[in-house]
């Protein structure tokens, strides 16, 4: 028993806690492992709650402890979790995880794939990363930032950790949004082990921010042996950053995307944030403009009234007019409205699908000039209408 | 009176008591197969010369009311659920019979709730012996604890109703509590500061029982209308202060889910109705006052829109989102079983087209024919379904009573009957191998939506077929099972119960279809 060690808990627990545990872990210096089980779900995981409990604790080479156990219907990789921290937080388990089993990963993440919604998921809550895929959208954000309190770092890493290797997102691009730096930093030595699709950096505002970041994924990955790609998306939440916006958008190849944070945004000019959004019409274009020049996306922000989905759908459609391709949602109930706005109409689809027939016909023909009925397309046209057709095929629109 | 136990295995495979409290049982023979024979029983014949002739049959209280009726011990008291957990007459009632010193009575409610948690001590204290009806809470684990002295019987709707209509149960004195009433017992359920809606419930009770008492705080000068309840059958009538809590009798609104999983399971019946066809002009549906059921009506009511489609009728229980329909006229009319909210309560007061409708119309499977089989489709919740498709409505997966059978066995009939469940809950999964108690057989289910996927039995190749090329998410049974046993770690344990029965399932038919066993 190291010399640092006490008593610790973590987790939570009680009447209106669900699919959460709470744990407290008493190191002791003989006497084997005490472990007292208190579960919801006894009639029916009680064994298994028991057996994993000890096996957790074996895993991480504790030997003598009490583990006072209280279950909410936790899930495995929770439960796993939740000891871990513990144990971490009593001085126990120096230098050791206990991982739960490794699903399948997804195939890897492309570059300029759809990322019209990204549904954020609170690093410390377990209850609603099981079925977040079901919703569909395009990403799902495991949050260990301004979601997480600061005393609860630690154990958001650790669940976000367990629930990148256990939790099937289906077709979801897998995103992590890590601390402000130099937390950041060891957000990353435990996150990038296990391949997410994407590292949110907040409150970006110089490029040397995003250099930082890109080279400690560069070493994790030769580290740990990962090939497939991890993409940044610098997330722009100052005037600085704004104005530093073409600079950071260049930063890294792994940059895919630039998104804009307009909480903290409007916060540092000091007004207020609007449903028109007319106070960050200026840094919202310029982030359109920086992203743009680079050739990677443009994301927009979230919008905050879960109840006004009118609201939401006219931020959507002034969003996609501007250039942006999506933006976050704090609840499934947003992505179906954020895809449609997003979304080009039936209308814009059909137009551009002539255009590119014909300029597929005019290529047949060797001709150098595409025309539609007695309109001459100028060779922008023709590559608006290609992108928007091959968007709308991702989108199953076309 | 403890029976010598003796159990008979029945045609779902499940051990059942050959006897409970002291009568004979039929073992459940299969859907369809058990044939009833003989008579309907009766109440006494009386005499108008033993009634007032002014009608007015009011009695000071209910313990002059029960001692007129002649209560003493042994005898079957009945009561129901109409003003639901708000109601205080069945408990009036039953502490008015400890006053009169009887003992062993057997309470008959057509549901029991939490509120009713003081039947607890009527039972320690000997009135009550045992209770046939739904229990749950306090009296569930009373129950299940192995505490109660008789065995509980759990019927459904209309099976309460077989059951007093075919003498399997003799209602001694009937307990009605009325929103409304006049003086010669005429009672209504749709005015009045208790209003409740409907009183269908009590309509048997009123038909068979040998006394029938009606217990009201808002008493009418003759005559009052609608007679949902006939004075010609009531015997005394009492008035009181308060027969209930209005708050706890109807909620102001009745609230969707806000669960996106849940609106996901809504949303999925929804479309799966309308990708079925079963979504068309002139259809029918029912579909409850759970969370679930309540967005499910809100989904299908902007597809209907959107198709341009109208039902010709929907059953209740009814809440404001039905009245919508009727008032937004995509349904002609609302047959209504039992009202859960402020707005349900309303339009029944002042809308013909919302109709109240009995156990009798509905769901009594001895009768020539119910409403309930002439449903198209019918949207309910499950605490358990298997593999099989049996479904599990009355026990925990741990075995503890948790609900009453409702109408749900009832609604079985329909047209196109759909379990709206999500695949686990907490850890618990919600599909398992076999039911802890079967409640209803799986050849009478059709479809079980979850936020996973819909699972068709594969029995209905007519509606497999339907929505074949559709874009839903069809999915053998067996594969969302495999999916949640991944996710929750593996198949749970076999809960332990003891092997002293303390319950039975009745089947439609009063057989019995599955035993409830003590826990703990």
């Amino acid at each position: 028993m190291s010399a640092a060690a006490k008593s610790a808990e973590a987790g939570h627990h009680g009447k209106e806690i669900r699919s959460d545990i709470h744990v407290t872990v008493e190191p002791r210096d003989r006497g084997g492992l005490d472990v007292v089980l208190d579960s919801r779900v006894s009639p029916y995981y009680g064994d298994a709650i028991q057996a994993q409990v000890r096996q957790v604790l074996e895993t991480l080479a504790i030997k003598h402890a009490r583990v006072v156990v209280h279950d909410e219907g936790a899930l495995p990789y929770v439960i796993a979790a939740r000891i871990e921290t513990a144990a971490r937080r009593a001085g126990l388990a120096v230098g050791q995880k206990s991982l739960p089993d490794q699903r399948p990963l997804p195939a890897p993440s492309a570059r300029d794939r759809l990322r019209r919604s990204r549904l954020y998921l609170p690093g410390t809550e377990p209850k609603y990363a099981i079925n977040a895929a079901l919703h569909e959208p395009d990403a799902i954000i495991l949050d260990l930032e301004d979601s997480v309190h600061h005393a609860q770092k630690d154990a958001a890493r650790i669940l976000v950790r367990n629930t990148l290797r256990a939790v099937d997102f289906g077709h979801c691009e897998r995103m992590v949004r890590i601390n402000q730096l130099p937390l950041g930093l060891e957000d990353l030595a435990e996150i990038i082990p296990e391949s997410p699709d994407l590292i949110l950096i907040p409150k970006t505002e110089t490029p040397a921010q995003v250099g930082e970041v890109d080279r400690m994924i560069s070493e994790l990955k030769t580290r740990h042996n990962i090939t497939r790609p991890i993409w940044l998306m610098p997330i722009l939440e100052s005037a600085l950053g704004i104005e530093n916006a073409a600079a950071i958008a260049s930063t890294s190849e792994n940059i895919c995307a630039l998104t804009i944070g307009l909480e903290d945004y409007t916060a540092d000019l000091g007004v207020v944030k609007t449903p028109e959004g007319a106070e960050s019409l200026y840094a919202r274009t310029r982030l359109v403009n920086a992203a743009k020049a680079v050739g990677i996306q443009a994301i927009d922000s979230v919008f905050g009234d879960v109840g006004d989905m009118d609201g939401l759908r006219r931020w959507g459609q002034n969003s996609r007019a501007m250039g942006f391709e999506g933006m976050g949602c704090i609840h499934p109930s947003q992505i179906r409205v954020i895809h449609e706005a997003f979304s080009p109409s039936q209308a814009e689809i059909e137009k551009a699908q002539k255009i590119v027939a014909a300029f597929e016909e005019a290529q047949q023909r060797g001709l150098g000039v595409v025309s539609l009925g007695s309109k001459m397309i100028d060779p922008p046209v023709v590559q608006r209408a290609l992108k928007l057709v091959a968007r709308a095929k991702q989108m199953g629109k076309a | 009176m403890t029976d010598k136990l003796e159990l008979a295995q029945n045609a779902a495979g499940r051990q059942v008591p050959a006897m409970v409290n002291g009568k004979p049982q039929i073992p459940y023979l299969g859907v369809g197969k058990y044939q009833p024979r003989g008579r309907k029983q009766a109440p006494p014949i009386r005499s108008n010369k033993d009634y007032p002739e002014n009608g007015d049959k009011r009695v000071p209280d209910l313990e002059t009311a029960l001692r007129n009726c002649g209560l003493r011990d042994g005898m079957v008291i009945s009561s129901h659920h109409h003003l639901r957990d708000g109601d205080k007459v069945a408990l009036m009632a039953l502490e008015a019979a400890a006053k009169i010193g009887v003992k062993d009575l057997m309470w008959f409610p057509s549901a029991s709730f939490p509120s009713q948690k003081g039947a607890i001590d009527l039972l320690e204290r000997g009135v009550i012996h045992h209770i046939e009806g739904s229990m749950n809470g306090p009296l569930g684990d009373y129950c299940t604890q192995g505490k109660m002295r008789g065995m509980g019987v759990l019927r459904s709707h209309g099976g309460r109703w077989q059951a007093i209509q075919d003498a399997d149960v003799h209602i001694d004195v009937a307990v009605i509590a009325a929103p409304t009433a006049d003086a010669f017992g005429n009672a209504d359920g749709s005015h009045g500061k208790s209003a409740c809606g409907s009183l269908g419930f009590a309509l048997a009770d009123s038909t068979y029982a040998d006394h029938v008492i009606v217990v009201t705080d808002s008493l009418v000068p003759f005559p009052c209308v609608p007679w949902q309840i006939q004075g010609n059958n009531v015997d005394y009538v009492v008035e009181v202060d308060s027969i209930g809590d209005p708050a706890k009798i109807v909620s102001g609104t009745t609230q969707i889910t806000r669960s996106p999983d849940r609106l996901r399971i809504a949303e999925l019946v929804a479309r799966f109705l309308r990708e079925a066809g079963i979504m068309r002009n002139g259809f029918s549906f029912q579909a409850g006052a759970g969370g679930i059921a309540l967005a499910f009506v809100q989904y299908l009511k902007a597809m209907m829109k959107e198709d341009g489609v109208k039902a010709r009728f929907v059953r209740g229980g009814s809440t404001k989102y039905l009245v919508e329909l009727l008032n937004e006229g995509l349904t002609d009319y609302i047959l209504d079983g039992q009202t859960f909210d402020l707005d349900g309560v309303r339009s029944m007061a002042n809308d013909p087209r919302h109709v109240a409708s009995s156990p009798f119309t509905s769901y009594n499977y001895h009768g020539k024919g119910n409403f309930a089989s002439m449903v198209d489709a019918v949207v309910l919740g499950a605490t358990e379904v298997d593999i099989d498709f049996n479904g599990n409505v009355v026990t925990h997966s741990d075995g503890r009573l948790l609900h009453g059978i409702g109408g749900w066995q009832n609604c079985l009939a329909s047209g196109c009957t759909i379990l709206a469940v999500p695949s686990f809950r907490d850890r618990i999964p919600v599909i398992v191998d076999e039911v802890t108690t079967l409640t209803g057989p799986g050849e009478l289910i059709d479809v079980i939506a979850t936020e996973r996927g819909i699972a068709i039995n594969p029995l209905r190749k007519d509606l497999i077929d339907a929505v074949k090329g559709s874009s839903l998410p069809i999915r053998p049974l067996e594969d969302i099972k495999a999916e949640v046993e991944q996710i929750c770690g593996g198949k749970p344990q076999r809960p332990k119960h003891g092997d002293r029965p303390v319950a039975v399932v009745k089947w439609v038919d009063g057989t019995v279809l599955d035993t409830v066993w003590q826990v703990g």
